[in-house]
C-alpha cells in the first residue's frame, strides 16, 4: 500500500497504531498523582421543589474530600450558551429541578467507588410537582417549565429565511389557492422524529488540574471544541486563555454531544482549584444519558400539494421542537439548521414553522445532523405519500421538481439560501443506475408474488454543512460567550523543522474521523512530503492556533482549506529557498518526491536540505527572514451543500412485524474526496445511525418526565448483525468556496437514511394499506400498524 | 484481598476491594488503560478481554473472580513487535475510527477467529454482535475480520473496497 499521499489517495490511518494496541489515551486513560473523584448526586425527579440537601453524613465519610452543594458554586453563574435563549442551568440545583438526572450535589472522594457511595449518602428531600412532557401541551402552556418565563415558547423559527409576516401570509395563500384546483391533490400526514441520545461509546470524562503554584489550569476532557472548554473555563475564574491549556487527546466518538461545554466540566475545574489537587470525573452510561444533550424530539405535520402529474405546487410543515429542560450551547438554534434545508434540493414554494417549546426533560441540542436529518425526514416522507397518492414514481416526482444543475452557481433554495454547487439529476441518476433501479423493482414484486413483504425505498437529500460563513454571527451564531474567534473561521499552522520534518496545528476536535491523516495528506500533498514525516497535532489548546472545533461537517472544508493555504504559504518561501539553492528561477520550482525540483530537469533538492538552509539565515537569499513556518486562517464565503440519494430494499415478516435490512445503496456528493476510505466511513457510520433511528433507538420518556430507556438495554442501538453492507458509490460536485473542493461528509449519512428506511418498509407494507409508521419501526409497531391496517 | 492472575503472560498480583471489577484492576492497578469501559453493565462490549480461551466482559467479573486465570487484554496481542492478523486487519481495513470499541472488538474478533478461521459474514456479524460500535456501522470491522482470517489461514485477503481492481 503506498505511504505516499495524494488527494484522492489512500493511506492507512495514522491515529490507528496505537489504537489498535490499546495504546491511545482517552481521557479517562490519563491518570494524575492525587487524583479526587467526583461524582453527582442527580435528581430522580422530573419537576420537584428541592426542600433539603443534607451532606453531613457524606462528609464524614472516610476518604470524603468535599462535597458541594448550590450555594458552593452560584456565585459562578449558570452554564453559558452560545444562543442564550430560555432559562440557562445552574451548575447545581437546590431550586427547582427541571429534569430526572439534574445535578444537585457534588462529591469527591479518594476513588470513584468511594464518590459513588458518598454520593448515595447525600439526602435530599423532594417535593414533586407535576412535570409538562409531551410537546403538545407545552405549547398550548398551560402548565410553565419554569414559572419565571412568560411561555414554555422559547423561540418559532420561520421560513423562507427572512420572510416578513406579510411575505409568509401571501405564500400561504399561493399554496391554498393551488389546494383548491381541481388537478391538484393534498397529502398530509402528521410524524414523529423522535428524540435520540447520542451514545459515543466513550462515556464523556473530564480531569481537571489546577496548579496552584503557576496559577494554571490543565484540563483533559472528551470535548469536540478543546477551545470553547478553555474559554469557558477563563471566563468562569477569570483566567488569561493563556493559562488554560485544554486537552483532548483520544476522543471516544461524538456525534455532537462533546460539543458542548457542560456544568459537570466546569464543576471539576472549580473543585480542582479549591481542593489544589487533580479532580476527575467519568459519567456512567445512565448518566450519559440523561445529563448529557440528547437530539432530535420533532411533531410535526408535513402538507403537499401538487398535480396530479407530479408537479409540487407547495410544501409545509408546522410543528414543535423539544428544547428539553434549559438551554444550553447551540439548544434553539438546532431547528434553524433545519430551516436551512427546509426544501430539500427541490424548487417548489415552501412554508416551514416550527415551535421550540421547552419541557421537563434533558437539554436537546446538536446530535449527528441537527435539524437537518428531521428536516429531510418530513420532507422525503411526504414527497413520498404524494408519489403514493398520484400514482407516479417516486424517484420521477423528485426529479421533476429538483432545482436543475443550470441554475448554479446562482441557486437560490424557496427557503432563501444560496447554494453552492449542485447537481441532483446527475446524482439521481447515477444512484438508479448503480442499484439497478428498475430491476429492484422486479425483483420486489416478484418476491411479492411469492407472498413476502419486500419494500423498496427511496430518498434524497441536501445538506448544508462547512461552518461556515462569516455572517453567521450577525445571525446570532456566534461563539463570543465562549472567548472564541467568533466568526466561523478555520485556521491552521504548518511548521517545517530543521530536519526536513513537519508539524500540523489544528484547532479541530476530531473523534474518529481520522484528522491526523487527512491533514497530512492536505500537507503531504503540497509539499510533495511522504506523510511518514508530518505529525499533525489536534485537541491541545495550548498548541493549536485559534479555532472552533469539530462539528456541522466542517473541519475538512474550514479548517482544512486553512491548512491548505498555510502549505501555500510555506512552498512560497520553500521555492524561494530551493531556486536559491538550485540556482534557477522561482517559477520553474515543483514539489514531488520528498523535496523541489526544477521542472524538467534532474536538478532536485531535498526538504531536509531546505529545512536546513532555511534555518541558517545567512545561507539565504538576501533580506530574507529565517524559519520555515506559516499560519492561515480561512474563512469562507458560504457555507457548503452536499447531496445524495439512498436506496434500501427491506423485508417485513407480517406475523412478527420484524423489518431486515436487505440491501442499502449510498450515492452521496460531498464535493471532491481526499480520502475515499474515511468518507466512505463517514458514511457507514452515519448510515448506520439513521437506521438506528428508522428502526431502534427511541429516548422516550414517560408522561412523569422519567426517561425510559436510561441504558443500553432499554435504548437499542444497531448491531452488526443488524446492518448489511453498504453498497456505497459518489458523485463528485466540487464545491467553489473553498480552495480544496470538498463539501463535509460526517453528518451526510445520517441525514439521508432514516427515511429512505421508512419509505422502503412503508412500501412492503403498502398492498396491506399502511401508509405510515413513526419511528422507530420495531417490531411490535410495526405488527401492531399491519393489524390497524387490516381493521 | 490479595488477588493474583497471569495478565499478558505476566504473573500480577494486587490489594483490592472485594467489590473491584477485573476491568477496573487492569485499568487503574496495573494500568492497562487499553481495555476500555462503556457501560459498566454488560451491554456495550468495550471491555472484552480474553480469560482462559474465552471472550468474557471484564466489567461483570470482579478482580477476585480471576484469581489464577490467564487473561489476555488488547495490550498482550502483539508478539515481539509483530501486529495479531485481527489488529493488522483492522488498520488495513479501517476497520475504526474513535477506536474506543476498538480493544473490545479485536478481543472479540480474537475468540472467534480461534474457534473458526473461516466464518461467513453472518457469523462474524453473530460473533461480534455483543460488541456495540457507534461509529463504523460494521461494515469495515466484518471487512477487518476476513482479512484476518484469510491472513490466518495464509490466504491472500480480499482486495480493499478502495483499492482500484
Ligand atoms: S463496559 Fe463492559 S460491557 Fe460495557
Ligand atoms: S470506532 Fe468508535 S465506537 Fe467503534
Amino acid at each position: 500500500m503506498s505511504s505516499t499521499s495524494v488527494l484522492g489517495g489512500v493511506v492507512r490511518r495514522r491515529e490507528d497504531p496505537a489504537l489498535i494496541r490499546g495504546g491511545g489515551l482517552y481521557t479517562d486513560d490519563v491518570k494524575l498523582a492525587g487524583t479526587a473523584h467526583a461524582a453527582f448526586v442527580r435528581s430522580p425527579y422530573a419537576h420537584a421543589r428541592v426542600v433539603s440537601v443534607d451532606t453531613s453524613a457524606a462528609e464524614a465519610m472516610e476518604g470524603v474530600a468535599a462535597v458541594y452543594t448550590a450555594a458552593d458554586v452560584e456565585h459562578l453563574g449558570p452554564l453559558i450558551a452560545q444562543a442564550p435563549v430560555g432559562a440557562l442551568r445552574p451548575l447545581l440545583n437546590n431550586g427547582t429541578v427541571k429534569h430526572v438526572g439534574e445535578a444537585v450535589a457534588m462529591v469527591m472522594a479518594e476513588d470513584p467507588y468511594l464518590a459513588r457511595d458518598a454520593a448515595d449518602a447525600v439526602e435530599v428531600d423532594y417535593d414533586p410537582l407535576p412535570a409538562v412532557v409531551d410537546l403538545k401541551e407545552s405549547l398550548g402552556g398551560a402548565m410553565k417549565v419554569h414559572d419565571d418565563m412568560d411561555s414554555n415558547t422559547l423561540v418559532t423559527w420561520a421560513g423562507p429565511f427572512g420572510a416578513d409576516e406579510d411575505a409568509l401570509a401571501e405564500l400561504r395563500a399561493g399554496i391554498d389557492a393551488a389546494k383548491s384546483r381541481d388537478d391538484t391533490v393534498v397529502v398530509s400526514q402528521e410524524m414523529i422524529n423522535q428524540r435520540l441520545i447520542p451514545v459515543p461509546i466513550e462515556p464523556r470524562s473530564v480531569l481537571a488540574d489546577y496548579q496552584a503554584g503557576y496559577g494554571r489550569f490543565d484540563i483533559y476532557s472528551s470535548t469536540q471544541i478543546p477551545s470553547a472548554l478553555a474559554g469557558a473555563i477563563g471566563r468562569y475564574f477569570g483566567m488569561a486563555l493563556n493559562q488554560v491549556t485544554v486537552k483532548a487527546m483520544e476522543v471516544g466518538g461524538g456525534f455532537g454531544c462533546k460539543l458542548n461545554v457542560y456544568n459537570d466540566e466546569v464543576l471539576t475545574a472549580y473543585a480542582s482549584k479549591q481542593l489544589g489537587r487533580p479532580v476527575k470525573w467519568t459519567e456512567t452510561r445512565r448518566e450519559a444519558a440523561n445529563s448529557t444533550i440528547q437530539g432530535r424530539g420533532w411533531v410535526a405535520t408535513a402538507t403537499m400539494t401538487g398535480t396530479n402529474d407530479g408537479e409540487i405546487l407547495g410544501f409545509e410543515l408546522e410543528g414543535i421542537a423539544d428544547m428539553g429542560a434549559y438551554s444550553q450551547n447551540f439548544t434553539v438554534a438546532i431547528p434553524f439548521l433545519g430551516l436551512f434545508v427546509g426544501s430539500g434540493q427541490y424548487r417548489f414554494p415552501t412554508y416551514w414553522k416550527m415551535d421550540c417549546v421547552t419541557t421537563h426533560t434533558m437539554t436537546t441540542d446538536a446530535y449527528r445532523g441537527a435539524g437537518r436529518p428531521e428536516a429531510a425526514y418530513y420532507l422525503e416522507r411526504i414527497i413520498d405519500m404524494y408519489s403514493r397518492e398520484i400514482g407516479m414514481d417516486p424517484t420521477e416526482v423528485r426529479r421533476r421538481n429538483y432545482i436543475p444543475a443550470s441554475d448554479f452557481p446562482a441557486a437560490v433554495s424557496p427557503m432563501g439560501f444560496a447554494m453552492d454547487t449542485g447537481d441532483y439529476e446527475a446524482n439521481l441518476d447515477a444512484a438508479l443506475e448503480s442499484a439497478g433501479w428498475s430491476g429492484l423493482l422486479a425483483e420486489r414484486d416478484a418476491a411479492r408474488a411469492e407472498g413476502r413483504c419486500v419494500g423498496v425505498g427511496i430518498a434524497t437529500y441536501v445538506e448544508v454543512c462547512g461552518f461556515g460563513p462569516a455572517p453567521l454571527v450577525d445571525l446570532g451564531f456566534s461563539w463570543a460567550e465562549y472567548q472564541m474567534p467568533s466568526a466561523f473561521n478555520g485556521s491552521g499552522l504548518v511548521r517545517i523543522h530543521p530536519d526536513g520534518s513537519a508539524t500540523v496545528s489544528i484547532g479541530t476536535g476530531p473523534s474518529g474521523q481520522g484528522h491526523q491523516t487527512t491533514w497530512a495528506q492536505i500537507v503531504g500533498d503540497g509539499l510533495g512530503m511522504d506523510v511518514e514525516r508530518i505529525r499533525v497535532i489536534h485537541g491541545d489548546t495550548e498548541e493549536a492556533p485559534p479555532s472552533i472545533g469539530s462539528f456541522g461537517s466542517r473541519s475538512a472544508a474550514v479548517d482544512g482549506s486553512a491548512c491548505y493555504e498555510a502549505t501555500r504559504k510555506v512552498q512560497a518561501k520553500a521555492a524561494r529557498i530551493a531556486a536559491h539553492l538550485l540556482e534557477a528561477s522561482e517559477e520553474d520550482i515543483e514539489f514531488g518526491d520528498g523535496g523541489a525540483r526544477v521542472a524538467g530537469t534532474d536538478s532536485s533538492v531535498s526538504w531536509e536540505e531546505i529545512a536546513k538552509t532555511a534555518y541558517q539565515p545567512h545561507l539565504l537569499p538576501e533580506g530574507m527572514e529565517g524559519g520555515l513556518e506559516a499560519h492561515a486562517i480561512f474563512s469562507p464565503g458560504n457555507a457548503t451543500w452536499p447531496f445524495g440519494t439512498h436506496i434500501a430494499v427491506v423485508e417485513v415478516d407480517p406475523d412478527t412485524g420484524n423489518v431486515q435490512i436487505l440491501r442499502y445503496i449510498g450515492m452521496d456528493d460531498c464535493g471532491n474526496v481526499i480520502s475515499p476510505m474515511i468518507v466512505d466511513g463517514q458514511i457507514h457510520g452515519g448510515i448506520a445511525q439513521g437506521i438506528g433511528q428508522a428502526l431502534f433507538e427511541d429516548a422516550v420518556y414517560d408522561g412523569d418526565g422519567n426517561l425510559l430507556a436510561g441504558s443500553l438495554m432499554d435504548y437499542i442501538l444497531p448491531t452488526a448483525a443488524d446492518l448489511p453492507f453498504f453498497e456505497l458509490d459518489r458523485t463528485v460536485t466540487p464545491t467553489d468556496i473553498n480552495p480544496l473542493g470538498v463539501k463535509g461528509i460526517g453528518e451526510a449519512g445520517t441525514i439521508g437514511a432514516a427515511q429512505t428506511v421508512v419509505n422502503a418498509v412503508v412500501d412492503a407494507l403498502e398492498s396491506l394499506g399502511v401508509t405510515h409508521i413513526d419511528m422507530p419501526l420495531r417490531p411490535r409497531r410495526v405488527w401492531q400498524a399491519i393489524q390497524d391496517a387490516r381493521t | 484481598m490479595q488477588v493474583s492472575m497471569s495478565v499478558n503472560g505476566r504473573q500480577v498480583s494486587g490489594d483490592v476491594e472485594p467489590r473491584t471489577l477485573l476491568v477496573h484492576f487492569l485499568r487503574e492497578d496495573l494500568r492497562l488503560t487499553g481495555t476500555h469501559v462503556g457501560c459498566e453493565t454488560s451491554y456495550c462490549g468495550a471491555c472484552t478481554v480474553e480469560i482462559d480461551g474465552k471472550a468474557v466482559l471484564s466489567c461483570t467479573m470482579l478482580a477476585v473472580q480471576a484469581e489464577g486465570a490467564d487473561v489476555t487484554t488488547v495490550e498482550g496481542l502483539a508478539q515481539d513487535g509483530q501486529l495479531h492478523p485481527v489488529q493488522e486487519g483492522f488498520w488495513e481495513r479501517h476497520g475504526l475510527q474513535c477506536g474506543f470499541c476498538t480493544p473490545g472488538m479485536i478481543m472479540s474478533a480474537v475468540t472467534l477467529l480461534q474457534e473458526n478461521d473461516n466464518p461467513s459474514e453472518e457469523e462474524i456479524r453473530r460473533g461480534i454482535e455483543g460488541n456495540l460500535c457507534r461509529c463504523t456501522g460494521y461494515h469495515n470491522i466484518v471487512r477487518a475480520v476476513e482479512y484476518a482470517g484469510a491472513k490466518m489461514r495464509g490466504e491472500e485477503p480480499p482486495p480493499a473496497e478502495w483499492e482500484e481492481s
